[in-house]
């Protein structure tokens, strides 16, 4: 009786006869490939929180650069037409949804859209999970924004790049600025989110901080939710014991809300708030900054950018077309599609001018090192899988008569002065005493 | 059988879509199990999650890279971690029986996103797995991994049909209809949604390892209540009458949500909302109701 | 200690205005509205043109606190009815679970919605958060609007009060929360009840947002820490039960304010610990409704 119904069920026609549909029609709408056009996946945040200040300035700054590139417009020596005169054609894929979306997307990228490399991640989890993925596919990724050091340092990979400095050298810079600036420095509080992002940057920042300022004492470790919004509790903890200085690696909506919420509580008049990744809310916060604000924009970004030809033509392609001036995270996707374009010509150099595969694109960006609107970028660590670059730490100030935030005494700090060199973790390598670090100011 | 052969010629995005569909679809299998006796887990991410970090830290810590062993010990532990549970939950019935199983994969996601020695917000990565003391080549990696969850996942199909049939499955879909009857009868209901908690407990575990297997990599994301949601939609879709339905519902869902990602990056949400409205208003007895005809089973 | 009372009180105010449509709406419908944070996160975006048009109209500051209770009434009077009439009245009758994936299906589609409506640029409002001033009570300095949120938590959490045991309106609504059946079998147009209690969750849900706005960058993402926290508040208080908001948000307050000053790392956790063990012992919540038992 039971196997009856049970062989019924299982081998019920209607059902296989359903199955088998539904997987010929999903295998009809595969794409076909074109030879004359290189594909690129981009993957960044669409929605949810890292959309507005991360996710969205990148993608908006990939299109009008992909744009250009297609056009020739670009300056020399990015000037070819497309990658070396193939069309560029990119994919946008959302990175919100979890990891293990991530990796699914990842996979129909390369395997369903047969996309030939993909540029993406602004989550350090995300990027975590999709690089193994990817170097067992054997395809080629470049991991243009996330901020763990972990990436290269716990993992070697042949296809996985990154063309942006991770995020120990934010933290580094922010506290030999102090230093450099001989800001007095008696004790430190603390809030950050409570996730990897964010107690990687305070662990940084208090490692950085025992070697530059050993008499130095940490105080309040605020850790708030991500996504918590509501910062009243912490911003009463924190000025219940008040320090000489205030660190936050907090950023998007909820520094935004910290910084309103702050602000008419004196915080920033009894503190020094120094924070790591702040560049990003200074167009929208306006007049509603503090000023004196010391902070980094993970690179030498936005109103730090050094200025060059580049960075001149990059400004005003970025500006002219969204009202806006580019902050960090098209400074990073620019960085990255221009070292990707590099690396594809030089490999079409060397191939004889077909389009490159992804070993070829290994080869040829490995120990890279190219120009950049921000300044140089060296693929230095990692194998020559990781790139090392300057960075710049400012204070904020309103200007009333541009009407828009200012940032004076900007301070740079050579790649390496900041970033580790290529045999030392960046965790031994702070606790070391930033031993070799060359040319500080 | 079919679909094993059927997988040697599918492209690689889409063997790797349905393995998932299937481990997923193992998770909802045990939903259904639960629903059939009138309550609805909303937690789920729960014992998927402890399946597939158990998965992870064997494999890790432990060496075990077995992948049949790996599922098997992902859903025991997800089981015994559930059991003391379900005593508790076997009390409560309707929206306060989803809410405590919520609950609780929430502070399973607190704890997981806190202990660093888990691997944090992060999560951390697994390497391949063996399989049987073979070490599985690199292009036949996807089609292995997704025979074995197929395989699995049909075993286990089998096995809840012949459960529902028994005397448990019957008391089970008794006590949807009238649970005091039930009682007055001679069975125990209590008993019986223990049980069913911590088979599907046993079925969450092992879509979880599979999963992590087959993904290479495990966050504490899987324990939060979006993804429990997305398991119970599953379930509701299917309906609980066929559990190949189950199969075919989370191939779709999969489906809607790939190719959702892919023609709308910037709407996808909006596109898997109304899928979801769609089907909800329009399938009230899920896709199973599509070709079990007739009465109540 | 002085310091966690005032900090847990504002938090808690502010969580009561939020949490308050839900246990409204879940008392009478029955629907648990997951889509909650998203009403939430339209009266915020709401609240942001709504005072940029006064703004245009040259309105004086102190109206723009009109201006943002006026974008909760528009959110409630324009989206509450198409909601409920539009597609909620569809699934009356299935399961209370069937409803709640119906309001998630209703969030995802909201969250892209908002999007495409406001865009993805964080809006800001901050003119009314200085309206008030600030205060100095010991070494701490406060912002008033704060507080101003206090005195509005005792208001709306009086009024919906009063609504419902004092007016007629209100006692029949209690009549359809007891049984929807025995109700309208005695005359009572339950679908203009439920309607009516949608509206007002709505318009609550909406209030939050708009009054939160001030104190935060409008921006996609806003709905989903507050649907988590206002889930927690209305479990703890029992769903359905107005005092069981106010005495569930009291709580949450102050545990989370005691986790920020004493022990910050257990911040994270104190909220769901203190649902996970209200629903151990007591899963009605506090302050659970007495419900006949049906044979």
């Amino acid at each position: 009786m039971a196997i009856q119904s049970i062989l019924k069920a299982t081998w019920s026609r209607k059902a296989i006869g359903t199955a088998v549909t539904l997987i010929a029609a999903i295998c009809g709408s595969s794409a076909a490939q074109a030879q004359e056009t290189f594909k690129i996946g981009i993957v960044s945040f669409l929605s949810g929180q890292a959309a507005e200040s991360f996710g969205i300035p990148a993608v908006n700054g990939a299109k009008v650069l992909v744009d250009a590139f297609n056009k020739g417009a670009a300056p020399a020596p990015f000037n070819k037409a497309g990658f070396g005169g193939m069309k560029i054609e990119a994919v946008y894929v959302d990175e919100n949804g979890g990891a293990t979306k991530q990796i699914q997307e990842l996979r129909n990228l390369y395997d369903r859209e047969k996309v030939d490399a993909v540029v993406g991640y602004v989550g350090s989890g995300d990027c975590l999970a999709v690089a193994p993925v990817a170097e067992e596919m054997k395809k080629f990724l470049i991991l243009y924004d996330c901020g763990t050091p972990r990436i290269f340092e716990d993992g070697k990979y042949n296809y996985v790049f990154r063309t942006a400095s991770h995020a120990t050298m934010d933290n580094v810079a922010l506290a030999r600025y102090l230093k450099a600036k001989d800001i007095k420095v008696g004790s430190f509080n603390m809030i950050n989110q409570d996730y990897a992002w964010g107690q990687d940057s305070k662990k940084d920042f208090v490692w950085s901080m025992e070697k530059l300022y050993p008499n130095a004492k940490a105080g309040e470790d605020q850790l708030p939710k991500f996504g918590a919004g509501q910062y009243g509790t912490e911003i009463s903890a924190l000025m219940a014991k008040p320090a000489d200085i205030t660190h936050s690696s907090l950023w998007g909506g909820d520094l935004q809300a910290f910084i309103l919420q702050a602000g008419p509580r004196g915080l920033f008049k009894r503190s020094q708030v120094i924070l790591s990744a702040g560049d990003h809310v200074l167009p929208g916060l306006g007049d509603k900054m503090p000023d004196g604000v010391i902070l980094g924009a993970r690179g030498a970004y936005g109103l730090m950018s050094p200025k060059s030809g580049l960075n001149d033509w990059w400004w005003d392609l970025y500006s002219k077309a969204y009202n806006v001036y580019p902050v960090q995270a098209p400074y990073r996707m620019v960085q990255s599609l221009l070292g990707l374009k590099l690396a594809v010509e030089k490999a079409m150099a060397s191939n004889g001018g077909k389009k490159p595969s992804a070993e070829q694109l290994a080869v040829a960006l490995r120990n890279s090192e190219w120009d950049s609107p921000a300044g140089k970028i060296r693929m230095a660590l990692g194998g020559g899988h990781q790139a090392v670059q300057e960075t710049a730490i400012g204070k904020t100030r309103y200007d009333a008569g541009k009407k828009m935030v200012v940032l004076d005494d900007i301070m740079r700090f050579p790649a390496d002065c900041v970033n580790p060199p290529a045999n030392m973790k960046s965790e031994d390598w702070i606790k070391a005493g930033f031993a070799g670090a060359k040319g500080c100011p | 059988m079919a679909l094993a052969l059927v997988g040697a010629l599918m492209p690689k995005w889409l063997t790797f879509l349905i393995t998932m569909a299937a481990a997923n679809g193992l998770v909802s299998l045990g939903i259904v199990v639960l629903m059939r006796g009138g309550v609805v887990p909303f937690g789920q991410g729960m014992v998927f999650a402890i399946g597939g970090y158990t998965a992870a830290l064997m494999f890790n810590k432990m060496g075990i890279t077995d992948a049949l062993f790996l599922t098997l010990c992902g859903g025991v532990i997800a089981a015994l971690v559930a059991a003391p549970f379900a005593p508790l939950l076997s009390r409560y019935r309707g929206i306060f029986f989803a809410m405590l199983t919520l609950a609780l994969s929430m502070v399973t996601y607190g704890l997981l996103m806190k202990l660093e020695v888990l691997g944090g917000s992060d999560g951390f990565n697994l390497g391949r797995p063996t399989l049987l003391g073979y070490k599985l080549p690199d292009d036949q990696v996807g089609y292995i991994m997704y025979v074995l969850t197929i395989t699995v996942s049909s075993i286990m199909a089998l096995l809840a049909r012949i459960y529902f049939d028994s005397t448990r499955g019957l008391i089970t879909l008794a006590t949807k209809e009238n649970e005091l009857r039930v009682e007055y009868l001679g069975g125990s209901v209590r008993y019986a949604m223990a049980i069913n908690f911590i088979l599907a407990a046993f079925c969450g575990g092992l879509g979880g390892a599979l999963a992590v297997m087959a993904l290479g990599h495990i966050e504490p994301g899987v324990s939060f209540w979006t993804t429990s949601g997305e398991f119970v939609f599953v379930a509701v879709l299917a309906g609980w009458q066929s559990v190949i339905a189950l199969f075919v519902a989370s191939v779709v869902l999969e489906v809607v949500r790939s190719f959702s990602s892919s023609y709308f990056p910037n709407t996808w949400q909006m596109a898997l909302g109304i899928f979801l409205l769609i089907v909800i208003r329009f399938l009230p007895r899920g896709i199973g109701s599509l070709w079990v005809k007739g009465g109540t089973r | 200690m002085l310091t966690i009372l005032i900090d847990g009180l504002t938090y808690a105010s502010w969580l009561f205005i939020v949490a308050l449509g839900l246990t409204l709406v879940f008392g009478v419908l029955k629907i648990l509205n997951i889509a909650h944070g998203s009403f939430y996160a339209l009266g915020a975006y709401a609240a942001t043109s709504f005072v940029g048009w006064a703004g245009a109209m040259k309105w004086a500051p102190g109206y723009t606190l009109v201006a943002m209770l006026l974008a909760a009434v528009a959110v409630a009077a324009l989206v509450a009815p198409l909601t409920e009439r539009g597609l909620l009245r569809f699934f009356y009758g299935r399961d209370e679970v069937v409803l709640a994936l119906v309001t998630y299906a209703m969030f995802l589609i909201m969250e892209d919605g908002t999007k495409l409506l406001w865009g993805a640029n964080p809006y800001y409002v901050s003119e009314p958060y200085g309206l008030f001033g600030s205060i100095d009570i010991g070494t701490q300095t406060y912002v008033g609007y704060d507080f101003a949120l206090v005195a509005l938590a005792l208001v709306v959490g009086f009024a919906v009060w009063w609504w419902l045991n004092r007016t007629q309106q209100g006692k029949i609504m209690i009549a359809v929360i007891h049984s929807s059946e025995i109700a309208s079998s005695m005359g009572v147009n339950v679908s203009r009840v439920y309607m009516l209690a949608f509206s007002v969750g709505i318009f609550l849900a909406a209030l939050g947002g708009a009054f939160t706005a001030p104190m935060i960058s409008v921006q996609p993402g806003v709905s989903v820490g507050v649907i988590i926290v206002s889930f927690a508040v209305v479990i703890i208080g029992g769903l359905g039960s107005i005092e069981g908001a106010a005495i569930g948000a009291l709580i949450v307050g102050l545990s989370r304010s005691m986790a920020v000053h004493m022990a910050p790392v257990a911040e994270l956790f104190s909220i769901y610990v203190v649902m996970a063990v209200v629903l151990m012992f007591r899963p009605e919540g506090l302050f659970q409704r007495i419900q006949a038992r049906k044979i």
